[in-house]
């Protein structure tokens, strides 16, 4: 069951997503993101899907493998487009009872829908192409500017990537614990919400013992090495642009723009094209 | 082992089945199996375990030692092959799987990280109320476990989060007990305890096997740890039993113990270099106090 979550996973391969430096990929990732919320128009979400589709053939990760990480989000999703299409005003459609379907809300609930899975989808590339440590990394890098007005970044960073490698761990003594506790007779599985939500009692107890056992052991490891935070700390292996990170950058301006006036280009070669044709009739 | 054991042993599974405590036949187990990252943890386990024995199952840090003792009380499935277990398969649909982890106990790795109640005897309770057993059964059944895991009085009522490490592994072990299983597990009781503790823990468990006359399967991956404790020796290597016997027997086979990275205990090294060098000795001893009788025979 918890095995089933691929979203913020890491993908074990070779490929020139996963070789780029961590900034153009989070950049990368706003941009995306950004864009996904500027676009209006068909031809826009066209580009968006090229866009996204050339990224996971560049990825070399399975593409059932994203898709995988979708299902954990399935439920926003459907919420999402059913809300949207019952509740938005507009001309109406379908009249059940006192819920009315509009043309605007199904116009909204499929651009919904399609920009909440590219937005999922997207960000997937990006964690199941950088591992965390790399992924920390690159924020801290990223707003190292922000230390000028006090912002404890490499805190911040270091907590994140803390975190992250815990979530293995702890899943890990989840299922130990489990197995203890199945073997003394326990049962996870069977009997309403309330027997099921106390049968966690001796899952979780030992749990968050554990959990703050390590994190005690994890600080005291730290300190003994001397570790005093991020002034005058320097990186065994520091981030460096390369010629592949630029034309990174270059590829998301270019998708930018492209993306952002389709709209308008197309509307001005459909215009183009009428205008030819009305000219030949 | 060769096809003509194997043939034996299926014999030997028809006819012993119904007395027989533990059986596997052809056991396998592949983690992951449909990935890209499958590893064969089991490869074809084949064993008869008989009712009463005391077993020390030993092998190298991934041998699949822990991968074979949570498949006896059907934690984990084999990937083919069955276990049976007084004669019936605990693959069946309609075999209690509650029934079998009550009859086989195992107690993990670090049992201490899974205490969890108020109070000690309340955690040992935990196992035979989910069996459940009345009030009173259940709390006869946490007394006798705890008095049979040496723990004291004075410390049924405390939490079992302000005890030493020791004692909490021994609360944890009578979480088991309590359960009264016919077989009893233990993955690694002693790691990490000082000589003392751990000769202690060992000691009481022998013991325990002898009033009762339970199966217990001791592992480990040392075997100075249960050569003086166990009537048999599984050593394990790449999810396969390399040697089955008692200690005597494995222990001669020391050169191919120190291959797969375990060693006899340190008593055969001196025996046989006392050997080498024109003693003539009694070469089984496995233990220290076997080791002092021979070598003070040979002076006589």
């Amino acid at each position: 069951m918890l095995k089933d979550i691929t979203l913020g996973q890491y993908y074990q391969t070779e490929s020139v997503l996963h070789r780029l430096d961590p900034r153009v990929k989070l950049v990368g990732t706003i941009v995306y993101i950004i864009s996904l919320f500027l676009v209006n128009n068909v031809w826009g979400y066209l580009v968006a899907a090229l866009f996204l589709a050339a990224m996971i053939k560049l990825s070399n990760v399975p593409f059932k493998f994203m898709v995988k990480g979708m299902r954990a989000i399935l439920f926003l999703l459907l919420l999402t487009v059913v809300f949207n299409i019952f509740l938005t005003p507009g001309e109406a459609l379908i009249t059940v009872w006192k819920l009315t379907i509009t043309k605007e809300g199904i116009r909204l609930a499929i651009m919904m829908a399609i920009r909440l899975s590219f937005l999922i989808i997207g960000s997937s590339v990006m964690t199941l192409t950088t591992t965390p440590n790399n992924l920390t990394d690159g924020m801290e890098k990223l707003m190292a500017s922000l230390r000028k007005i006090k912002v404890p970044v490499h805190e911040i960073a270091m907590m994140m990537s803390i975190a992250l490698r815990f979530i293995p761990i702890l899943m890990e003594e989840t299922d130990k614990i489990m197995k203890a506790q199945i073997a003394r007779g326990a049962d996870f599985e069977s009997g309403n919400i309330m027997k099921k939500a106390k049968a966690l009692v001796p899952l979780l107890v030992p749990l968050f013992i554990s959990a703050f056992r390590r994190a005690n052991d994890l600080a005291m490891a730290m300190e003994a090495r001397c570790y005093r935070g991020g002034d005058g700390r320097t990186k065994m292996k520091p981030l460096i642009y390369k010629k592949a990170d630029r034309i990174g950058y270059g590829v998301l301006i270019i998708y930018l723009i492209v993306c952002l006036s389709i709209g308008k280009i197309a509307e001005l070669a459909m215009g183009i094209i009428l205008g030819i044709m009305m000219v030949a009739a | 082992m060769e096809g003509n054991e194997i043939s034996v042993l299926s014999l030997e599974i028809e006819i012993k089945r119904k007395e027989m405590s533990l059986i596997l036949d052809h056991v396998n187990h592949i983690y992951g199996e449909d990935t890209k990252l499958a590893v064969a943890a089991l490869k074809d386990i084949n064993l008869v375990i008989p009712d009463g024995q005391f077993i020390g199952l030993i092998g190298h840090t991934g041998s699949g030692k822990s991968t074979l003792v949570q498949h006896l009380n059907g934690l984990l499935k084999p990937t083919s092959g069955s276990i049976y277990f007084n004669g019936q398969d605990i693959a069946d649909k309609d075999y209690d799987k509650k029934e079998l982890r009550s009859k086989v106990g195992l107690v993990f790795q670090y049992p201490e990280h899974q205490l969890f109640e108020v109070t000690v005897f309340q955690d040992v309770c935990f196992g035979p109320k989910n069996l459940g057993l009345s009030g009173k059964e259940v709390e006869i059944r946490a007394y006798t476990a705890l008095k049979q895991a040496g723990v004291k009085e004075e410390l049924f009522q405390v939490s079992p989060f302000d005890l030493s490490g020791g004692q909490k592994r021994r609360v944890a072990i009578a979480g088991v007990l309590a359960m009264k299983p016919e077989v009893l597990i233990l993955d690694e009781p002693t790691a990490g305890l000082d000589p003392k503790g751990r000769d202690e823990i060992l000691g009481q468990i022998k013991q325990l096997q002898k009033e009762t006359g339970i199966t217990v399967i001791l592992v480990s991956h040392s075997m100075e740890d249960v050569a003086e404790y166990v009537d048999r020796i599984l050593v394990m290597n790449k999810g396969q039993v390399v040697y089955d016997g008692v200690p005597k027997e494995v222990f001669k086979h020391y050169e191919g113990l120190e291959k797969i990275g375990l060693a006899a205990p340190q008593v055969t090294y001196i025996m046989d270099r006392l050997n080498k060098e024109g003693f003539s000795l009694d070469t089984d001893a496995t233990t220290i106090v076997e080791a002092k009788e021979a070598i003070l025979k040979a002076f006589r």
